[in-house]
């Protein structure tokens, strides 16, 4: 029997899913309304957030959640487009997927250069 | 010759049922989860970039729109959040607790306390991290 890729792409969903669904709305709160307002959070500067995304755990955490939202996005917007009439096609496929894929690179490389 | 076949429209069917809005609603949170992805990933491209593209990248994201389109997200994962766990019942395994099947509103509700707790603890740790 030819083996699927497909399980692969749904355990990332899957991972990506729960993870937002567990942390995603503080998150997001955190980074994009508290520290850049310094609500209830210091303003954090270019010295703090280097320091934090240079710290093993700071980049692995910052590469999970970027890595596993893009595939979960990738997932559920691929199989949303045939909802909407785009029926499943290589070029959503690798609009999709190709996106995740470029986005996980982008930022283990980036993450390792700091 | 072949007469051209008839294919049902589909524009806008997820209007004519308030199921289906909610469940258009539920895909669509992937948007704003995609573009929440990029905005991280600008900032750790700015990062990169140095002090001055940093700071100004900060800077832009004080300004109205951001802030505006970070409300929007945050929204957008809360809706994330209880809709995930709403279908939860449906796409894992069945539970069993003491001999019996846990309900799925015991299972709903579980995922939302662990929502609460996961991220509590996360805003705890950070702010201790940053201060």
């Amino acid at each position: 029997m030819k083996r699927s890729v497909q399980p692969v792409f749904w355990i990332l969903f899957g991972a990506g899913g729960m993870l937002s669904a567990l942390v995603g709305w503080m998150l997001a709160w955190i980074t994009g309304i508290a520290v850049p307002m310094g609500l209830g959070f210091p303003q954090l500067g270019y010295d703090s957030v280097l320091a934090f995304e240079r710290h093993w755990a700071g980049a692995g955490l910052t590469f999970v959640v970027i890595a596993l939202f893009l595939w979960h996005a990738a997932h559920r917007i691929f199989h949303t487009l045939h909802d909407l009439g785009v029926h499943a096609n290589a070029g959503a496929w690798v609009a999709c997927y190709g996106t995740a894929a470029f986005g996980t690179f982008a930022a283990a490389a980036l993450l390792l250069s700091l | 010759m072949t007469r051209k076949p008839y294919v049902r429209p589909m524009r806008g069917w997820w209007r004519r049922d308030p199921y289906f809005t909610r469940y258009m609603a539920r895909e669509a949170t992937a948007v704003l989860v995609l573009a929440y992805a990029a905005i991280l990933l600008v900032t750790i491209e700015r990062l990169a970039q140095g002090r001055d593209a940093f700071e100004a990248w900060m800077e832009l994201l004080r300004g109205r729109a951001f802030l505006a389109l970070h409300l929007a997200i945050v929204a957008t994962f809360v809706l994330h959040t209880v809709t995930w766990f709403a279908i939860m019942p449906k796409t894992m395994p069945p539970v069993e607790v003491a001999g019996r099947r846990l309900g799925p509103a015991a299972i709903t509700g579980a995922g939302l306390v662990a929502s609460l707790a996961a991220s509590v603890t996360l805003f705890l740790t950070l702010r201790h991290l940053a201060s």
